[in-house]
């Protein structure tokens, strides 16, 4: 490109001429859309699942209860931070804070716009993938500090579940990757511009020859649903957490803020997956209608309600499937989910080699 | 089968064991059989051809003033009729063999009746209290229980 | 429906630490206040020791000190999820021992109401079975309509969940004017969101993967526990009460006894206990169909109301089909208007039972799935 593309970053420093400021705005800019964007998900969730189950949800708090996630978290604040005598305090300390970090870190790559991106690094799938991972440290330490028989089998169940569902979700991103020749996120997404058929989702960019791919790349896009919801840990994976049989699974005994950093934690990882479906196989902040309503400002809001649509779906499921056991959840992903990830990994790796 | 008959082919079959037979009115009729009979009669009551007694109903014991008993309500899936036995034992001896073996039902009832009775199940094979907490003192069901003023230093009496 | 392999899980050689762990007695998934030592083998169930007298409230030594009629709401106290169906047993059995010839009408409101209540535990039933599966949202459907059933109660008798309301010789009150088209209507909704439930839960393809094959009772086993009620229908055993000793007025309704036939898996797991419930609402609805198309709606439910209720001396043991399988009562009489004694067959108590025997090899998850499969109330198991 001829043209360097002026960023949010480029900008605040050409406003204010300070790296530093600049800086800080562009780091703090998701915190604060990951604040709001969770209180508006969790009055989400609640919301949807009471239109799913007939009922109105919250509805004394403000206006149809709308400020209901704000009194959430003043409650969270409030309560009592108990740890537990024969819990591991630094460790028991630490998980909450490790696992929201890990979950705010995939922020870093996420693009929100093609002008807004808070690192545009090179390497940003990887570096999602790998933030992913780390999660799970802080589940197994929750899960092991807590000195709690229900929190070390949900974690341990935890570590099982992510990892094994890693492998089908890698594949599929590797697999992306191919087609796009690129992890850097924002030419994931530039490849995918012009309208909706030419999202990965629909083979990507090219001729009429990609209707023959256009199979694979659909169940590739529903490996990545379940994969990520199993990474998430939610219904029908939640048996980290399953209440019914592990009480609360790894947080146990947590309460108050550190709780509430679970609960923030999971949040933000219903986003980032979200995001990273959006990005990889719905075209991102692209406008599915070519040049209309396209552009850095507009990138936003068709990135945010992109995401969201996954957000909703998320919490669709949610509520409406039971959960699976534990050795069912491995059986799916060992014998259904990665041989067939690897499948289509092939399958496009041959397309493309003809191609 | 009628109770009736089932008591004749038992009288026939145990003799002496069997005490009386009961056909007041106001009464499901019973037989009244003695303890160490008590073992053989019910496996002849479950295992016989016409009999075939496989399900317990209830076991229940009882405080009849002076002695303790149980009772057994017997109920055949196949054939549809009931029976009734019933044993008694003397407060200071209250030995009954255990049925446990001849319908699994009995496992609880019998811990049950001792927890309540105190009826000792002989060759139970985990003949401890069920209701009850598991240091509680002295039989609640009997009539001549004491209500105790303390457990473990809590007031039990409100 | 695919054919679905029994899950073999293979010891290893390896020599690990067994854990015991405490489930409840608070604990979300034990429906009340159970205690379960449960030790495990990773995730496999190696053994299972039910703890239960947590709710014990001495319900037969009260009754030794307290008149017949006083009886009745302690009765409803013990499961309180089908109070009317409780009541049941313990009426009919002073009034056979005393002799009183209940008037049609109140024969037919008793069935009814009995039957009526039947659905509300299933309902409850098959509600909490799916919320610990993890299914959250069928459990509000079908407290929903348990509603509508309670409403109907509380228009009768007063009280939505205990309700004192058979009588030794009638009822405590007349039913409302609009009775037989509320009933109805209730028969409708349930139908209704039964076919929901069914399409959403029980034939749910992950609710199959978590509930067929698991907790296998083979009906000899069901039979030697004395399991009654759904639990031992599940494992194929047509014993129901209210067709093979029939009570009140069982015998002039047509239904059908349902029987588990291993639908999606073996006989006896906890799927055919779970759809047996769920077939019995539709068998409870023909009869209240039936029963209110033959009910007279003049008549007084309180004529035949004895003014003292001393039964002769003479003992009974009455037994009725609770929903949840053969509830009994064995009374005796000394004579006085006080019982000498009050033994209660808890269904749950015995259908408890059985838990650790096939709960054993089975993951932790199961467990859970096979507690809820029983279906027990704590007020009945330790009374």
């Amino acid at each position: 490109m001829e043209q360097q593309i002026l960023t949010l970053y480029d900008w605040i420093v050409k406003l204010s001429s300070s790296n530093l400021i600049a800086l800080i705005v562009v780091i703090t800019l998701p915190l604060v859309f990951l604040m709001v964007y969770a209180l508006v998900a969790i009055l989400g969730e609640l919301k949807i699942s009471a239109f799913i189950q007939e009922r109105l949800g919250p509805m004394r708090t403000g206006p149809w209860g709308i400020i209901q996630p704000v009194a959430e978290v003043v409650k969270l604040l409030q309560k009592e931070d108990i740890t537990p005598d024969a819990a591991n305090k630094p460790l028991f300390n630490m998980a909450p804070f490790l696992m929201f970090t890990a979950a705010y870190a995939g922020f870093a790559v996420i693009p929100f716009s093609s002008h807004f991106v808070p690192a545009g690094i090179n390497l940003g799938l990887f570096y999602i993938f790998a933030m992913g991972s780390l999660a799970v440290i802080g589940l197994v330490m929750g899960g092991w500090a807590s000195n709690n028989k229900y929190s070390l089998l949900g974690a341990l169940r935890s570590v099982a579940q992510i990892i094994s569902y890693e492998i089908p979700a890698a594949i599929v991103i590797l697999t992306i990757v191919v087609l796009a020749s690129s992890m850097n996120l924002q030419v994931i997404n530039a490849n995918q511009g012009g309208w909706f058929w030419n999202w990965y989702l629909f083979g990507g960019p090219g001729t009429a020859w990609k209707l023959i791919i256009i199979p694979v790349t659909f169940s590739m896009f529903l490996l990545y649903l379940v994969a990520s919801l199993a990474e998430t840990n939610r219904t029908p994976f939640d048996i980290p957490e399953g209440e019914s049989e592990l009480v609360a699974g790894y947080h146990t005994e947590y309460s108050g803020m550190k709780f509430a950093m679970f609960f923030f934690a999971e949040y933000a990882n219903m986003f980032v997956v979200a995001a990273l479906i959006s990005i990889l196989f719905f075209g991102g902040w692209n406008s599915p209608f070519g040049d209309f309503m396209n552009g850095p400002i507009w990138g936003v809001f068709w990135f945010i309600s992109k995401s969201f649509v996954f957000v909703f779906v998320q919490i669709w499921l949610r509520w409406t499937l039971p959960r699976l056991r534990v050795d069912q959840l491995m059986g799916v992903t060992w014998k259904v989910m990665t041989p067939i990830a690897f499948i289509c990994f092939f399958a496009i790796g041959l397309w493309l080699m003809f191609n | 089968m009628q109770a009736q008959e089932i008591y004749e082919k038992l009288k026939a079959e145990f003799g002496d064991a069997i005490i009386e037979f009961n056909a007041e009115p106001f009464f499901d009729p019973f037989v009244l059989v003695t303890t160490d009979k008590l073992f053989d009669i019910c496996l002849y009551l479950r295992d016989t051809q016409g009999l075939e007694f496989d399900y317990l109903s209830c076991l229940g014991g009882m405080d009849y003033k002076e002695n303790l008993g149980v009772v057994y309500h017997l109920y055949s899936i196949k054939l549809k009729h009931t029976f009734v036995i019933k044993v008694t034992v003397s407060k200071e001896n209250p030995f009954v063999p255990t049925v446990e073996r001849i319908w699994r039902t009995a496992d609880w009832h019998e811990r049950e009746a001792y927890d309540m009775m105190g009826i000792q199940f002989e060759g139970h094979h985990n003949l401890i209290r069920i209701l009850c907490p598991y240091d509680w003192e002295n039989f609640p069901l009997r009539k001549d229980y004491v209500q105790p003023d303390e457990y473990h230093g809590m007031k039990v009496p409100y | 429906m695919g054919e679905t392999k029994k899950v073999e899980f293979e010891y290893s050689q390896i020599d690990s630490e067994r854990m015991r762990l405490n489930v409840g007695p608070q604990h979300p998934s034990t429906h009340g206040v159970l205690r379960l030592e449960v030790e495990l083998d990773g995730e496999i169930v190696t053994e299972v020791i039910p703890h239960i007298g947590y709710l014990h409230r001495c319900f037969e030594k009260h009754c030794e000190k307290m008149t017949y009629p006083q009886v009745i709401p302690y009765i409803d106290r013990m499961d309180y999820i089908c109070a009317m169906n409780n009541e049941w047993p313990y009426v009919m059995g002073i009034e056979k021992l005393m002799g009183i010839e209940v008037p049609e009408k109140v024969e037919y409101i008793r069935v009814i109401f009995a039957e009526l209540n039947r659905i509300a535990n299933h309902q409850i039933a098959i509600a909490t079975f799916g919320l610990d599966a993890g299914a959250f949202t069928p459990f509000l459907y079908l407290f929903r309509d348990r509603e509508f059933i309670l409403s109907i109660f509380e228009k009768a008798s007063g009280g939505r969940l205990l309700y004192n309301y058979y009588w030794v010789g009638g009822l405590a009150a007349d039913v409302h004017k609009e009775f037989k088209e509320d009933v109805l209507s209730i028969v409708k909704q349930v139908r209704e969101t039964n076919k929901e439930i069914a399409d959403l839960l029980l034939y749910n393809k992950i609710f199959i993967e978590r509930v067929a094959n698991v907790g296998i009772l083979p009906a000899d086993v069901a039979i030697s526990y004395g399991c009654s009620g759904p639990v031992a229908r599940g494992s194929g055993l047509a014993f129901d009460l209210r067709k093979d000793a029939p009570y009140s007025i069982y015998d002039r309704f047509d239904f059908d006894v349902v029987t588990g036939h291993g639908e999606v898996g073996t006989v006896g797991d906890c799927f055919d206990r779970n759809i047996v419930r769920f077939h019995e609402m539709e068998q409870s609805c023909r009869i209240i169909e039936q029963a209110i198309e033959q009910m007279p709606m003049d008549g007084d439910v309180r004529e035949k109301l004895p003014k003292k209720i001393r039964p002769p001396k003479g003992e009974i043991y009455t037994k009725a089909e609770n929903p949840k399988g053969e509830l009994g009562f064995y009374i005796v009489s000394n004579g006085t208007d006080k019982p000498e004694r009050i033994k209660s067959r808890g269904t749950s108590f015995v259908n408890l039972s059985v838990l650790p025997e096939i709960s054993k090899g089975y993951l932790f998850a199961d467990l859970i799935m096979i507690l809820g499969s029983v279906d027990i109330v704590l007020g009945e198991v330790d009374r």
